[in-house]
């Protein structure tokens, strides 16, 4: 009977790929639901820091917060990636990575250089390849990112963009809007681009304590780590369900590839009895 | 007796909304006791205690270890830090991810073994997808 063997081997290695997509799924669909939950635990705060600083860009101060000051000449950009650190997601990362490329690229063509700090293994893997600067990385964050994980790659970007060594920075991660759709999203961080709602009529400031230039560099630092953890948890989200439905097709494609598999082995297998039973009437025949 | 809106809250979750007649923060020039109709007001926030004034008299404590405190006319905003943050260790953190980067940027080894099993499960799909296109061939 021939290849009946090897067509059952590879039925059960099918098979067992089969447990494993499975319980990547399954692990995946539990674990989303802690994202989303970790998600939303995060919103209040990003929504009152936004507001904080829609009041303060309102604010008729005499100090502008270099942050908020759109400078007139790039020669230098920063990134902030935020990436997995597992792969088996479909084409999250990948996606993620196309979309920025294409933007790296128009930089320098531009003769703009690009920084970039990584987070999460998936990016600083994809992006020691190519010649982009990178100068900050941190990878396993687990299940459960903590802001003071991020503090370092941060501070990497605002000490650089303080120090006028990049001029412009950039927050890429994919933004969560369902189970079955995730954004690639590009924002900007610093300057911080201006708001469109509407200068309130009257003027007014705050009383600083202690002085403008300290309070409102703390709170813009606050801001850019509120809005990098948030996207931290978004990619977190995102990564989840991309995982899950990668991982039930792939789960879809083994039972199928499993059926088919049966079909040819049952096939051979007849075919070998007929040829056997077909033999012995000719022997039969023949004698 | 007047209130006013009161939101604390820290990057990982909501820790109190409500009205209360009176704030009582430590900010990094001394005590604020913020009541309703207080100026605008925004400043640091030293390690230690938030109390609230609620509007039936009781008090409630929250600890902080550092953030912001917001006035403005129709409502206070605390923004708690949720880590012990100080210059020198912001600074360690800094160093850390840029050695990571570098260590990155050497290809570590630890990452290869998972890096080989991950290949070869996504062979083991590449393969389940060729069955998969195989399958539809004979079909037709």
């Amino acid at each position: 009977m021939a290849g009946g063997r090897e067509i059952k081997t590879k039925i059960k290695s099918v098979q067992n790929t089969r447990k494993v997509t499975r319980a990547l799924e399954m692990v995946s669909a539990s674990k989303i639901r802690k994202a989303q939950d970790l998600m939303k635990a995060s919103r209040p705060y990003a929504r009152l820091m936004r507001q904080a600083i829609g009041h303060i860009a309102r604010a008729n101060s005499e100090y502008k917060h270099p942050f908020m000051v759109e400078r007139s000449e790039i020669k230098r950009v920063g990134y902030v990636i935020v990436s997995t650190d597992r792969g088996l997601c479909g084409g999250l990362n990948t996606n993620l990575f196309r979309n920025l490329l294409g933007q790296i690229r128009a930089w320098q063509d531009k003769g703009v250089e690009v920084d970039m700090v990584c987070i999460g293994q998936k990016a600083s893997a994809y992006f020691r390849r190519l010649k982009v600067n990178m100068v900050g990385s941190v990878t396993h964050l687990g299940e459960r990112p903590q802001i003071d994980q991020l503090i370092g790659v941060i501070k990497v970007m605002l000490d650089a963009y303080t120090d006028g060594r990049i001029d412009r920075l950039s927050l890429v991660y994919n933004d969560f809007v369902n189970t079955m759709t995730q954004k690639a999203t590009v924002d900007q961080l610093l300057p911080l681009p201006p708001s469109d709602e509407l200068t309130s009529s009257h003027s007014w400031d705050y009383l600083y304590e202690p002085d403008p230039a300290s309070v409102l560099d703390h709170v813009l630092k606050r801001y850019v780590e509120s809005l990098v953890y948030q996207a931290t948890l978004e990619n977190l989200a995102s990564e989840h369900a991309a995982r899950m439905v990668a991982m039930k097709s792939a789960s879809d494609n083994a039972t199928k590839a499993i059926g088919t598999l049966t079909l040819i082995y049952n096939k051979a297998r007849q075919a070998a009895i007929t040829q056997e039973i077909s033999e012995i009437v000719g022997g039969a025949a023949a004698v | 007796m007047s209130t006013i809106r009161c939101d604390i809250v820290s990057a990982e979750k909501e820790i109190f909304h409500g009205n209360v007649s009176m704030v009582i923060a430590t900010g990094e020039m001394g005590e604020l006791g913020i009541a309703p109709r207080h100026a605008p007001l925004i400043t640091r926030l030293k390690p230690g205690q938030v109390r609230l004034k609620l509007e039936n008299g009781e008090e409630q404590f929250f600890y902080v270890s550092g953030g912001i405190l917001e006035v403005q006319p129709q409502v206070v905003t605390v923004l708690a830090d949720t880590a012990e943050r100080a210059a020198d260790l912001d600074e360690a953190a800094a160093r850390k991810a840029k050695d990571e980067a570098e260590r990155a940027i050497a290809n570590r080894v630890d990452a290869m073994e998972i890096a080989e099993a991950q290949a070869q499960l996504a062979q083991a799909l590449a393969q389940l997808q060729a069955l998969e296109q195989l399958r539809r061939s004979l079909k037709h």
